[in-house]
């Protein structure tokens, strides 16, 4: 019985010892290249500009429209992102080095989902900035909306990834993931967007209800990453 | 399968032969919606087969195929023909809908939580039908579509309880269910009719889709032998 459960907490820590070794490599391979600060972060505040541009200038308008403008910058930004991060993965060599360090695929998909996390945070951070800024948006309650923004890129982050594996090799998958993921995020697009409107609607508070659904959409995509990134990653 | 083909290709056209005849000529005109209700001998068993009978069959065909157990590319077959005519129903659904929605509702479209729903799922599995024609093994692609098919299917629970959860402009459940209302004569029988035939049509429809799947990696198999036999020749003779 002891046995089983130590056998159990050690595959639990080498996942979670893979996941840190895959999320620091992408983190390193970004950091050098820099492909989502100069090309993934400007696009996607060129999003929220042309967005701007064909509303027009009238303040109510935009400011009732930001919230699922900031949640299609993020949506559209995201799937830009999950290419490059599999574009990583998606090579030969990367495939058979992982598989000769024996890296356990569950790891390797919660490794993934991290760095691609924080390049998406960080990514929301900036356009929470200039949503605020140039889109006349008051906040009534900073932590809902934090809370929010984490929960939704948990969830897009799995799917991304998770999709991501599915759409095969890069040339189709420039394509294909924006097709396959897009529909299938539209729960994050919908609850993030009412989660943010709470957030920053006059009678704050009304917004567990959406936390709740962003909540259960990131558990079931990264329990469902875990199981069948294996599997399709090893086909 | 020819006589499975038969059966149900015979079935379908005279169940709905009889549907157009009770429909258009002997059932009565509906006491509130007058002349539209006759769109309703066609709307929701279009609806219950793209809903229901082809997601359900494709995403219990894909679990099948992910079963290490249960594993063939028969499933995965299977799984692609009812997901190809399930996407057909899906738009019939949603123009048949649109068609009924203009008089009652009074647009062709509104943003209706079970409309947007019903609409995410056409483009879901479109998004699957996509992912089949990805040039791959035979393996390798139908393990990846067994998985994207499950997790579209997942749309379906939404698309069901959205009228409940939402409480938007689309009724709740009609026939069946608490609240229901009662359909009598003839007319329930034409709808019942309709049911029947639309649900053989899907049968006919995705039988021979399969059977052209199937021809179809037959022909491929028989392609890649005989271009490995003439390798081979070649071989031999250089």
């Amino acid at each position: 019985m002891w046995h089983e459960v130590d056998d159990v907490v050690k595959v639990v820590l080498q996942m979670w010892r893979d996941a840190w070794l895959v999320a620091g490599r992408d983190l390193r391979i970004e950091l050098r290249s820099r492909v989502g600060l100069w090309q993934v972060l400007p696009f996607a505040l060129l999003t929220l500009v042309l967005f701007a541009f064909a509303l027009g200038p009238q303040p109510a308008t935009l400011a009732r429209s930001a919230p699922g403008l900031f949640w299609l910058a993020v949506l559209f930004s995201s799937v830009l992102a999950a290419q490059r991060s599999m574009a990583i993965e998606g090579t030969r060599a990367t495939k058979d080095a992982s598989r000769l360090l024996g890296l356990d695929p569950a790891g390797v998909f919660l490794g993934k989902v991290l760095a691609l996390l924080l390049e998406i945070i960080a990514l929301e951070a900036v356009l929470l900035l200039g949503v605020v800024l140039f889109f006349h948006v008051h906040v009534s309650s900073w932590p809902d909306l934090l809370a929010s923004c984490v929960l939704a890129a948990l969830g897009l982050c799995a799917a991304d990834v998770l999709y991501g594996s599915l759409a095969g090799e890069a040339r189709t998958r420039a394509t294909l993931l924006p097709l396959l993921v897009l529909p299938a995020v539209a729960p994050v697009l919908i609850a993030g967007s009412k989660a943010f409107s709470e957030a920053t609607s006059r009678g704050a508070g009304l917004g567990s209800r959406w936390l709740g659904i962003l909540t259960v959409f990131a558990l079931v995509y990264t329990a469902m990453g875990v199981i069948l990134y294996g599997p399709l990653e090893e086909s | 399968m020819q006589r499975s083909l038969r059966i149900l290709g015979s079935l379908s056209v005279v169940t709905l032969a009889l549907v157009i005849v009770l429909g258009l000529w002997v059932t009565p005109p509906d006491v509130n919606q007058g002349e539209y209700a006759r769109l309703l001998y066609i709307h929701p068993a279009v609806a219950w087969v793209a809903l229901y009978v082809a997601i359900g069959m494709a995403a219990l065909c894909s679990v099948l195929y992910l079963w290490k157990r249960t594993r063939s590319l028969v499933y995965d077959r299977l799984a692609a023909a009812a997901v190809e005519v399930g996407v057909v129903f899906i738009i019939l659904t949603l123009i048949t809908g649109s068609i009924w929605g203009r008089p009652t509702w009074g647009v062709w479209w509104t943003w209706d939580a079970r409309l947007t729903s019903t609409a995410l799922l056409g483009v879901l599995f479109i998004g699957y039908l996509a992912l089949r024609r990805v040039p791959a093994d035979s393996d390798v692609r139908a393990k990846r579509c067994a998985a994207a098919c499950i997790f579209a299917a997942v749309d379906v629970p939404i698309v069901h309880f959205s009228v409940q959860w939402w409480q938007t402009l689309h009724q709740t459940a009609t026939v069946f269910g608490p609240g229901a209302i009662q359909v009598h004569g003839i007319m329930a029988w034409t709808m019942l009719l309709s049911f029947i035939g639309f649900t053989a049509l899907f049968g006919w429809m995705v039988l021979l889709r399969y059977r052209i799947e199937t021809l179809n990696a037959t022909g491929e198999d028989d392609e890649l032998t005989a271009a490995l036999v003439a390798r081979r020749s070649e071989g031999v003779t250089s």
